[in-house]
This record gives C-alpha cells, sequence and structure tokens, in this order.
C-alpha cells in the first residue's frame, strides 16, 4: 500500500531549468582520464599497458573481486600513461588514472549482439552488463550487475525504477526520458526480463509532466511495468524513502532492499543496459547536465567519461569565474577543489555557481527550532547528533542514529542558523571508518599473533617430537648392536 | 583556490533573525491595542523594558567576548523583552521593567551560554521572579483609558507615573477578572452572580478589559499565532495542546459543578492563555522537539494552567505553568523521540503502531 508522502524532506527551489534543452554530444577531447575506482567496491585492475593501442569500447581495466566493474574506452587511440590524478571528491587527492590519448578515428571492434535481447536467460543478461561495467548511475555507483544477481537469487518481486531525480538543477534523467523514451523502456522491460518479471513500477516526481506522459504512452502495452507520479519533495529518489513511499514498507536497519523483495534501479542506468545488451556498446558516455549561474550554455550533454571538466565547461562556456563548482546535484554534490578533475559513471551533473547562488550565511547557535527534526527523512534528531559530534562523543552519536543518516542535507537546508550540519555527520561516518578499518587492523594483528604463537607451540611439539623419535630411534638402534653383540659374543662363545 | 565546502551547497531561506522578525510582526496588533488602551505610562514602560533587555544582552555579549552586533541582530533579546512587557502590568514603575530584563536576559538566559541554551523560558523566569518579589507592584491592573479619553493621563503625567509610581494606588487598581473570580469565590459567592455583574465575553476577547498588555486582547493574539501557524515558525502541536486540555478541563468541571466552576470560555478569553500557549509555550529553545514530545509538554501546561488557575494561591498560572514543563523538557526529548527509519522505535511507538494497525 502506497503513503501518503514521506517522512520530512524539504522543497528547495527546483531550478530544473535546462529540462526543455535537448541532449548535445560533446566531441571528445584530445585526453581522456579515467579512474580506475569509479564504483563502490574494489578498483578495477589496467588490463592494457602504456603506448597500448586501444580501440573504442574495449576493456581498458578489469573488474576485481565480486563487487566491481569493468572500464572501457571511451575512444580510439593508446594508453599514454598510468599515473596519480585528481579524484573526484573535494580533497581533490590523487587516485590510479590511466590517461587516453583519442586519436580521433573511433575505431571500434566488431561486437556480436542477439537478434533479440529479450529472449536470453537472466543470468545471461546479468553477465552481459556486469561486461558492459555498468554501475548505478543515479550516483550511488554501485555495480548493477551485482544488484541484479542479488535480485535474482531472493526473488524480488518489485522492481522500481527511479526517475525521480529530486536534486534541484538535475535534469539528465528526465530529458533521458523525454527524448530517448523507447531505449529507456527498452532497459527497463531488459530489467524486468533479468529479474523474472517482476511487478515494474517506474517512479517520476510530479515536477516532470512531459517525461510521466510519454513513458506513460511507452509502457500502455506492458501489463506489469507502470508509471508513477510521485511527490515532488527532496529526498524522493532516495532509495530508502522511494521503497517505503511506493511500497508502504521500511527496509530494515542493515538490511538491503532486496531482503524486503524490492530491486530499485535508475532510469539512466536502464538506459545504460539498453545500450549494452542490446547494442552491445559498454558504458562509455553519459547524459550530464551542467547548470548553474556562471554557465553560458547550460543544457544535458552526452559526456564521454573519463573528460575533464574544465573542458566541459569550456565546451559550455563560462559567463563569469564560478565560485564554486559541484560534481552531482546541490543538495549532495560535492564540491570540487578545481576543475581539472575527470567525470566518472557516477556524476549526473556538473554545476558551476556564481557567487550570488551559493549559500553565504554566516552560523548562528542553535535555538533548538526543531526544523532539523522535521526535515529528517530517517528521524533523527540531528541537533542532538551535531551537538554530540562537536563534542567528540562518537559512540552517543551512534546510539541516537549516526549510521542511518543518509547524508542527504535536508536538516542543513532546513536549519534557520545556517549550522553545517552534514559536515559534522560526514566527520562523524569519517571517524567511524578509521575506527573501523583501525579495529580490522588490530584484529589482523591478533589473528597473526595468535597463528604464530600456535605455529611456534605446533613447532616446539614437532621438535620434542622429533627429538622423542630419534631418541627412541637410537635407543632401538643400540639395543639392537647390543643384541647383536651379546648374539656375536654368544656365537663366539658358541 | 577555492576551499571545498560541505553539502548541501544551497539553503532554505529561514534564518534566526527572519523568524524573530516574525514573531515580532504577528505581536504588533496586541501590543499597539494594549497600549491604545493604557496609555502613555504603557508605552514608557514597553520601550522601557525592551530598551534595558537589548541593553543588558548588548553588555553580556561584550563581556563573553561574543560578536554583539551579530548576535544581538537577531532580535532575540528584543523578543525576550517584548514578551515580558507583555506580562507585566501597564502602569508599573519603570524599574519593574528594567529589572525584569536583568532576569530575563542576564539570569534566565546569558549565564547559561545565551541563545538556544536556557532550560527556562527567560521571560516567564523573570515575570515569576517579579510577581514573587513584588507582588503589590506586580498586580496593580488599571481598567483601560485610551488615548483621547478624559481620565487618560498626558505624556507628562504618564511619564511621572512610570517614573515614581501610581500616586493615588487605590483609586484606579482593580482586579483582573481572573483575580475578581477568586476573591469571590473565595467569599463564597456563586459563579453566575459573579460573572454576570462584571464579565462581558465579548470584551475579553477584543481586549477592552484590564490586566497585562498581553492578558487583554485574546482575539488579536490568537490571530497573531494563527499567522506564525501559517508562515510555519510555530508547529500546532503546543497551541492546539495547550488550549483544548483547558478547554476541556474547564468543560468538565463546570458542567459537573458550574457553580463553583467557569466554563472553557471564559478560560480561554481571560488571563494570559493565548499569549502563553502560542508565544510562550512555543519557545523553541525551552520546549521539547519531536511532535509527540510537544503535545505531552502541551497537555502538561495546560493541566498545570488549570490546576494553578482553579485551586493555586495565584489567580493566574501561566508563567509557573511553563516554566514547570520547561524544567521536564529534556525528560520529554530524552523518551520521546521519532522513530528511525528501518528501527523498530521505541517500546511506547511499537504499543501506539501496533494500536493503531488493529483500530
Amino acid at each position: 500500500m502506497p503513503k501518503l508522502s514521506i517522512r520530512g524532506g524539504v522543497h528547495p527551489d527546483e531550478h530544473k531549468l535546462t529540462n526543455e534543452i535537448t541532449i548535445t554530444r560533446v566531441p571528445t577531447p584530445e585526453r581522456l582520464y579515467l579512474p580506475l575506482k569509479q564504483h563502490i567496491g574494489a578498483p578495477a585492475a589496467p588490463d592494457k599497458v602504456i603506448h597500448e593501442i586501444i580501440h573504442k569500447g574495449q576493456i581498458i581495466a578489469r573488474a576485481q573481486g565480486s563487487v566491481s566493474a569493468n572500464i572501457h574506452a571511451p575512444c580510439s587511440g593508446y594508453v599514454e600513461q598510468i599515473t596519480d590524478w585528481a579524484a573526484p571528491h573535494p580533497s581533490g587527492l590523487p587516485t590510479r588514472t590511466m590517461v587516453l590519448v583519442n586519436d580521433g578515428r573511433e575505431l571500434r571492434d566488431d561486437v556480436s549482439t542477439p537478434v533479440n535481447p529479450l529472449f536470453l536467460r537472466p543470468e545471461v543478461i546479468a553477465e552481459r552488463v556486469s561486461q558492459a561495467g555498468i554501475v548505478g548511475l543515479g550516483g550511488a555507483t554501485f555495480p548493477s550487475a551485482v544488484k541484479l544477481t542479488l535480485g535474482q537469487s531472493r526473488n524480488t518481486p518489485v522492481l522500481i525504477i527511479n526517475g525521480c531525480e529530486c536534486e534541484p538543477y538535475l535534469t539528465c534523467d528526465d530529458r533521458l526520458m523525454q527524448e530517448r523514451t523507447q531505449a529507456v523502456m527498452d532497459g527497463i522491460q531488459l530489467l524486468a526480463q533479468a529479474l523474472y518479471g517482476p511487478d515494474t513500477i517506474i517512479a517520476i516526481e510530479r515536477n516532470k509532466p512531459e517525461a510521466i506522459r510519454l513513458m506513460e504512452i511507452a509502457c500502455k502495452d506492458f501489463g506489469n511495468i507502470r508509471v508513477m507520479a510521485v511527490p515532488t519533495r527532496y529526498p524522493m529518489g532516495s532509495e530508502k524513502q522511494l521503497i517505503e513511499y511506493i511500497t508502504g514498507r521500511q527496509v530494515p536497519a542493515g538490511k538491503l532492499s532486496a531482503d524486503i523483495g524490492v530491486t530499485l534501479h535508475n532510469i539512466s542506468t536502464a538506459y545504460a543496459i539498453s545500450n549494452a545488451v542490446r547494442h552491445g556498446k559498454p558504458l562509455t558516455h553519459r547524459i550530464v547536465t551542467v547548470a548553474g549561474d556562471a554557465v553560458k550554455r547550460p543544457g544535458n550533454y552526452e559526456v564521454p567519461i573519463g573528460m575533464l571538466i574544465s573542458d566541459l565547461l569550456a565546451f559550455c562556456g563560462l559567463k563569469e569565474e564560478p565560485q564554486r563548482i559541484l560534481m552531482g546535484g546541490p543538495m549532495m554534490g560535492q564540491a570540487l577543489p578545481h576543475a581539472e578533475i575527470p567525470i566518472t559513471k557516477g556524476c549526473n551533473g556538473v554545476l558551476a555557481m556564481s557567487r550570488a547562488e551559493v549559500k553565504n550565511s554566516t552560523e548562528h547557535p542553535c535555538i533548538r527550532c526543531a526544523s532539523c527534526v522535521d526535515a529528517c527523512p530517517i528521524g533523527l534528531s540531528p541537533l542532538t547528533m551535531a551537538a554530540m559530534l562537536k563534542k567528540d562523543k562518537l559512540d552517543q552519536a551512534v546510539d541516537i542514529g549516526l549510521k542511518d543518516c543518509i547524508l542527504c542535507g535536508s536538516c542543513s537546508f532546513a536549519c534557520p542558523s545556517a549550522i553545517p550540519l552534514v559536515h559534522y555527520f560526514n566527520y562523524g561516518k569519517g571517524e567511524l571508518l578509521i575506527r573501523g578499518q583501525q579495529q580490522q587492523k588490530d584484529d589482523e594483528i591478533k589473528r597473526l599473533i595468535q597463528g604464530r604463537q600456535v605455529r611456534m607451540a605446533q613447532q616446539e611439539k614437532e621438535k620434542e617430537e622429533m627429538i622423542a623419535k630419534r631418541m627412541q630411534a637410537i635407543a632401538k638402534r643400540k639395543a639392537a648392536e647390543k643384541a647383536a653383540a651379546e648374539q656375536n659374543s654368544e656365537k663366539e662363545i658358541a | 583556490m577555492i576551499r571545498p565546502p560541505s553539502s548541501p551547497h544551497i539553503a532554505g531561506r529561514s534564518s534566526v533573525p527572519l523568524v524573530m522578525l516574525l514573531v515580532l510582526l504577528s505581536l504588533l496588533p496586541g501590543t499597539m491595542l494594549g497600549i491604545y488602551q493604557f496609555g502613555w505610562p504603557a508605552l514608557f514602560l514597553f520601550l522601557i523594558t525592551i530598551g534595558s533587555a537589548v541593553l543588558f544582552e548588548a553588555i553580556c555579549l561584550k563581556i563573553a567576548g561574543k560578536p554583539v552586533r551579530l548576535y544581538c541582530m537577531d532580535f532575540s533579546a528584543l523578543l525576550t523583552g517584548w514578551l515580558l512587557a507583555m506580562t507585566l502590568p501597564p502602569w508599573a514603575p519603570w524599574w519593574i521593567g528594567v529589572l525584569g530584563s536583568f532576569c530575563a536576559i542576564v539570569i534566565g538566559k546569558q549565564i547559561f551560554g545565551g541563545i538556544g541554551q536556557n532550560p527556562f523560558n527567560p521571560a516567564m523566569l523573570a515575570r515569576t521572579v517579579l510577581l514573587v518579589s513584588f507582588p503589590l507592584e506586580m498586580t496593580s491592573w488599571i481598567a483601560p483609558r485610551p488615548f483621547g479619553t478624559a481620565d487618560a493621563p498626558d505624556a507628562a503625567a504618564g511619564w511621572s507615573i512610570t517614573a515614581n509610581g501610581i500616586p493615588d494606588l487605590d483609586a484606579v487598581t482593580s482586579a483582573s477578572s481572573l483575580g475578581h473570580l477568586r476573591t469571590e469565590l473565595g467569599r463564597g459567592e456563586l459563579l453566575p452572580d459573579i460573572l454576570s455583574s462584571t464579565y462581558d465575553p465579548l470584551a475579553s476577547a477584543i481586549g477592552t478589559i484590564n490586566g497585562s498588555l498581553g492578558e487583554t486582547s485574546a482575539i488579536l493574539f490568537l490571530l497573531g499565532g494563527l499567522f506564525l501557524l501559517y508562515k510555519r515558525i510555530i508547529s500546532w502541536h503546543i497551541p492546539v495542546a495547550i488550549l483544548t486540555t483547558v478547554a476541556a478541563m474547564a468543560s468538565i468541571f463546570s458542567l459537573h459543578d458550574p457553580d463553583h466552576y467557569a466554563g472553557p470560555l471564559f478560560h480561554l478569553l481571560n488571563g494570559g492563555l493565548m499569549l502563553g500557549a502560542f508565544y510562550i509555550a512555543t519557545d523553541p529553545v525551552t520546549s521539547p522537539v519531536s511532535n509527540l514530545g510537544k503535545i505531552i509538554f502541551g497537555i502538561g501546561a495546560g493541566l498545570l494552567l488549570f490546576i494553578i488557575r482553579t485551586w493555586g494561591s495565584y489567580p493566574e498560572g501561566m508563567a509557573f505553568s511553563v516554566l514547570l514543563m520547561n524544567a521536564a523538557t529534556p525528560l520529554i526529548d530524552h523518551y520521546i523521540k521519532p522513530r528511525i527509519y528501518g528501527h523498530p522505535g521505541s517500546r511506547i511507538g511499537q504499543f501506539f503502531r501496533k494500536l493503531k494497525k488493529e483500530g
């Protein structure tokens, strides 16, 4: 049973000014910078060496371990170097990155595609999604194939396609649904096929009437696929909130959505899956919303993954020096230290914000107005949590729900005192991570020491046994010698 | 290089100064009516109280080494002084206002660490200190004498009242409606007789009765409160809980014994209930943060108010009931929290959800 609304949330100014601008294809720049870790899980390992020639769509780095993703070349050319380059993160710290030089020839290997992928076995679809290096393109970047396999093993009866796009400014999913309705629909069908035909719901926020209309037309022939218009309220597009709104059930803490029978995929992911499974095109490009008051030609751009944001902004033009450059939406996006950072798979928006757009208020003391409590979609008390983290009382903050926080930013948005609540929670989560790693390290050291002790004891025991054995052998030999000597002497006597 | 700041990168339009200004704006009509009715002395006392409140705030901030301009410009001291002025007898001498502001700002707020840190509502704390310490000055009510009427003192006479006190105290003062009721009931009179001679519900609603500035016009403060609700400065939980609790208690008792217990309308329209329910009890700093907590807070304040008005030794109990519930706020906040997504929630919450499911 669907709920009437989600708990809390906020309604920021939408700024969806680019929702009527057609997607433009951006020419591939001279160099592309592909970080080996663009997804949740282990970084991919380079599959090409320096100076090796590559063709468009070839795997250049392979997934490592069960949760990881392949990376493909968005252009033809060669690998120039494998180096450390600024990561798409506020710190801009370097991460292993493959630098490709584009020869502009667009050479591509022939790939065989099935006549009709809708007849493929679910496991094969998941395998092809995995091959194509597709990850959750809404921003979470969790490998999609892992999700599909999980859904297959748990047999989830509900598939939700997330077309909410609740972040302000961003319109890439909206444009995708409007312009490439058939391909999106094809991806959704493939997803449904991969999950043994679940009840499929395409959730779209009501502020995208054109996308809703077109998607409704596209799925009217399918009994098990339908569109659901959901209220325009941030963070409607958050997995937990959307699942609760649609199914009326909450994902229990520490469990996965598959545990309550729901698989959730993003609209862009569905589109990428159609490209991969039907046309054999791996994930090498994505739609990125470029917006913000500092941009001269805002819009949605089809960008090769690995393109530097500076190149993209140069293509779109800048009116003024941006006050802040964001990767993602304004609510949860990362502020970047500079623009020499590549577009990755999870990047759905690049915002160049002008001075006037960025919030710029002085922090006041908390007046306990509870705006944050009302805004929190999870039901936390952000003011109390922040007060505890301020005093570095990490355990107390965890007790009242730090781990449940999804960092959506509704609390900070609503706060009249302009307290950077999310900053505190990020700090707290970072400390937890460090603590967890330390714990893991300690456990590992303990395990090694214990192992060594056991080994030493074993060796000691073996040594003793060997000595005992030898002693026994010597004794035996001596006894034998003695016996022989006695015999000999007896013989002699005889 | 731009220093990378934390998300979110946009913010809502709400700010502390804006919140305070809207509250002040909504108080304006009721305040103006009060000042109009009680003339120059009321205006002088009002200005002295809010002026001294801001002054004390500035001095404290200076001593504490905080940015004076930034913190004074949040208008919180102005609001505290304003609310305090609303609860004083309009012709009270100047030092009542100054002393009250001192109690409110210095003792009630800044000693605890300034805005957001005080456990008790500063204005109510100050009013209680004044009421207990100076019962004569704090209960000298005068009948309304609006500007321009024959009885109204001119500016000079008004200043003399504020500066030196009321010259002929017994001649001008009279009991407030709640006080009058209490005295007469104490004498053994029956309620219908008492009310029929003196009480006019319409006058109480509009505010042409005696009392403090905030005790006169129930209608204007109700409208002001509704404006704050509309602007989402306050939530409905506390005012609705208080008003319905008081009305329910009054209904039960007056139906049971109409000769000794006043009805709900009398309780709602008289005294500082409207001001208290919408402006005092809703003070965010000293009230619970969760919605259920707010309802519990409101019910508690309403019950205490009714008990004090009916059986206590003071005719009015808004300040006391709010202060007592302020003390209970940390406890309420400790036990009543919203349920966290994906968690089973508290045992109380589980019980209620089960009831809801079955019912």
